[in-house]
């Protein structure tokens, strides 16, 4: 390393111009100071643009009023003072942890096993391992119109398997649990190949002689895979986790698809399955409250950055015990 | 007056990347005097594809644009978007009655037809249509009336047939002078077990009711809400909650995937039918279904649901050209060519009584007499005043009526989640 980095000196000294000029000197210290920073300038000027700055501006208006006509004055808190005692607020909060959790930890176990089972010797492996991936190339929006009538009141497949079962049907916008069932199964079905796929990749970085020392060891298969394959591919674990956390945070074209109708935005009659950006929609651009919806959005922000935190410690400290 | 310059110095930035491929503002065509075209923002049908073919060939150099959306709860937003932003909007946009009192309290942001020479065409107007376009102050036009959602109620024949009910449309709507004689009919209907509910979901037939029931719904005159104090509200709501209690709802939410696909299967045998949603009903039932529509009078004397009105916006680059346009097309000859395309009932009562409208019959329902029916019921018509946050109150009654139908909340305290949402969303 060392080597490669001091031989462009070298070169200058020994096959560069006779001698060299101060305003040369003074380019290639440019060249090389500089020209990294002009490298990545446009990921920065990009994410400046189209990332930091529409931040920055959300907080700005999150503390006025402001309406269709724009600013309506500077309110300070007052947005956030009245979310905080919002129940609509709350009650989309709440909306978007359970459907987070029954999306989350079954998608997860789900693709881990799924990985697992892709990872052994069985026939016709590409196959499988492309046929997991297909439901994320079907786009969001036929997801969810598919699966609003899978789970439709009067003509829908779901009723129709729990017909046979005896069961009667259920009206599936109606409740808190039934609504979250229907949405979270769209979710897991989308996102599980995925990350079956990034588990799979993970565990075939595993070494193999661990897994043979501990068959000489007498372990059993499911230790192994409780042992050695899922503390290896933690990483791999606390990416996804994180992955699906923060895309739990932001559902709404599903429940959007799923409410239908001209106020499909309120997620069911009494909020059965609004999610916290659904709120801010509702906010913002149907009841045109910008300040307030901006306020939403920034409650989102600071949800997610939570969320992500202690999903970081949790994976860390288990990870050090472990 | 600072994010408008960051804006300015951002466009300038973004013009000068796209200035290899293409130069921007090219379409204004100022520097010469052809091919100017004039964007048309509009949702739902506003059938102007002949007007407007007929409106270039008499103007020649003038192009026109509709971008249609087809909901008005997808639309409405956008349009708030454009109108904030001050871009996008295009030169003429479509403001229905429940949104255009948002737009009424800031005038400036639309072109005073007044200016154009619109003070003239005041008698082509129903005279309240007239004035829900003018400010307070009759100083400024903000919109001029496109059509009026005169009312009738639409029925299903042959599930008319099955149950035993009339099927002729001077019987059927002999059988309901007023709403309880609508819901004695259901009643009937539903004990003859078609398989089909009465009508699709309480929503449409409350809003009914409640514009029947006098000069204002959710707000007073001044502005303040008074859906718990207004009586007109409550007994529109009670009304509504004795239907679903007798089981004449089909709980099928209006603009759903099954509301549409209802309309085909005859999962509902009436719907309170604004004169625009003809064309909804036709696209929906599809040809195999012709004839088995029909229009009937609608229960009570005449209501009005919906209606438009076209404006200029002030960002609009061609604004005497498109103030002549929304003149043209909202003229008596515009409206009932609006009419014959898209069912949507004149507001000028110079076209309402041209025989064009009044003669004319629906071949899909039955050759109903569409214009003879829907006049009637404009004519009996109170306007109705609609307060600023009209539509959102409303849709949260309606939500509040759903959570009835689908048994989550008693008649009582949907009642008060109505009164409670309404009061958080309009304060």
């Amino acid at each position: 390393m060392t080597q490669l980095r001091e031989r462009p000196v070298d070169g200058a000294q020994d096959g560069g111009p006779a001698a060299p000029t101060r305003r040369g000197r003074l380019l290639d210290r440019l060249d090389r100071t500089g020209s990294p920073y002009l490298f990545i300038a446009p990921f920065f000027v990009i994410f400046g643009v189209f990332g930091l700055f529409p931040l920055g501006y959300t907080a700005w208006i999150s503390l006025h009023a402001w309406d269709i006509s724009g600013d309506q004055g500077f309110v300070g808190f007052d947005n956030y003072a009245t979310l905080f005692g919002d129940p609509d607020f709350w009650n989309a909060i709440f909306n978007t942890l359970g459907m987070l959790i029954l999306s989350t930890v079954p998608q997860l176990v789900i693709a881990l096993i799924l990985a697992n089972a892709l990872n052994q010797r069985i026939k016709g492996l590409a196959f499988y391992r492309l046929a997991v991936l297909a439901p994320i190339v079907t786009s969001v929006a036929a997801v969810g119109i598919v699966f609003s009538q899978i789970f439709d009141r009067d003509a829908g497949m779901a009723n129709g398997l729990l017909h046979l079962l005896g069961v009667p049907a259920i009206d599936w916008h109606a409740d808190k649990w039934s609504s979250w069932i229907a949405i979270s199964a769209m979710v897991n079905w989308r996102w599980i190949g995925y990350n079956a796929l990034i588990y799979l990749a993970a565990m075939q970085a595993i070494p193999r002689d661990l897994y043979e020392a501990a068959s000489i060891d007498g372990a059993s298969k499911a230790r192994q895979f409780w042992a050695i394959t899922v503390p290896m591919i933690r990483p791999a674990v606390l990416f996804t986790v994180i992955v699906s956390t923060i895309g739990g945070m932001q559902l709404f074209t599903e429940p959007l698809i799923f409410g239908q109708g001209g106020f499909a935005i309120s997620g069911g009659s009494l909020r059965q399955f609004q999610t916290v950006s659904m709120y801010m929609f509702e906010k913002a651009f149907r009841d045109f409250d910008y300040g307030y919806g901006s306020a939403v959005a920034w409650m989102i922000l600071i949800l997610i950055m939570i969320l992500t935190l202690i999903n970081f410690f949790l994976t860390r400290v288990r990870g050090g015990r472990a | 007056m600072r994010v408008r310059g960051q804006r300015a110095a951002l466009a300038i930035g973004m013009c000068a990347l796209l200035a290899a491929a293409t130069a921007c503002g090219g379409t204004d065509g100022s520097g010469q005097d052809s091919g100017t075209t004039l964007v048309v923002k509009t949702f739902g049908q506003f059938g102007y594809q002949d007007l407007y073919k007929q409106y270039e060939s008499t103007h020649p150099g003038i192009k026109i644009k509709e971008e249609n959306i087809g909901k008005l709860g997808d639309y409405a937003p956008k349009l708030q978007q454009w109108m904030a932003s001050d871009s996008g909007a295009g030169d003429v946009v479509a403001l229905e009655e429940g949104i255009l009192i948002q737009f009424m309290a800031k005038p400036d942001k639309f072109v005073n037809l007044l200016d154009h020479g619109a003070s003239s065409l005041q008698g082509n107007f129903l005279e309240w249509k007239w004035k829900q376009g003018l400010t307070a102050d009759g100083a400024k036009l903000v919109g001029l009336g496109t059509d009026v959602g005169a009312q009738g109620m639409c029925y299903r024949t042959d599930l008319f047939a099955k149950a035993g009910l009339p099927t002729d449309r001077e019987k059927v709507g002999a059988l309901w002078p007023n709403w309880d004689a609508y819901l004695a009919t259901g009643q009937k209907f539903v004990a003859a077990k078609t398989g089909a509910s009465f009508f699709d979901s309480s929503g449409s037939v409350y809003l009914n009711m409640l514009m029947q029931q006098g000069d204002h719904t959710y707000y007073d005159t001044s502005n303040n809400l008074v859906i718990d104090t207004n009586p007109a509200v409550k007994t529109a709501w009670n009304k509504t909650v004795q239907m679903i209690q007798a089981g004449l709802s089909g709980n099928i939410a209006a603009w759903s995937p099954q509301w549409n696909a209802g309309f085909k299967n005859g999962k509902f045998a009436t719907i309170p039918c604004p004169s625009w949603m003809l064309g909804t009903i036709e696209k929906q039932a599809g040809p195999e279904n012709a004839n088995k529509w029909d229009v009937a009078k609608v229960p009570g004397n005449g209501a009005v649901r919906g209606g438009s009105f076209l404006a200029v916006p002030t960002q609009s680059k061609h604004q005497q050209e498109a103030a002549e346009l929304v003149k043209f097309l909202t003229s008596p000859e515009g409206q009932i060519a609006a009419f014959k395309a898209a069912n949507n009932f004149p507001s000028s009562t110079k076209a309402i009584d041209d025989p064009a409208v009044q003669n004319y019959t629906n071949a899909y329902f039955n050759n109903a007499p569409v214009g003879k029916i829907f006049g009637e019921s404009v004519k009996g018509l109170k306007p109705v005043y609609l307060g600023p946050s009209n539509n959102p109150v409303n849709d949260r009654v309606t939500n509040a009526l759903t959570a009835l139908e689908q048994g989550k909340l008693s008649p009582d305290a949907a009642w008060a989640n109505a009164v409670d949402e309404a009061k958080r969303v309009a304060k």
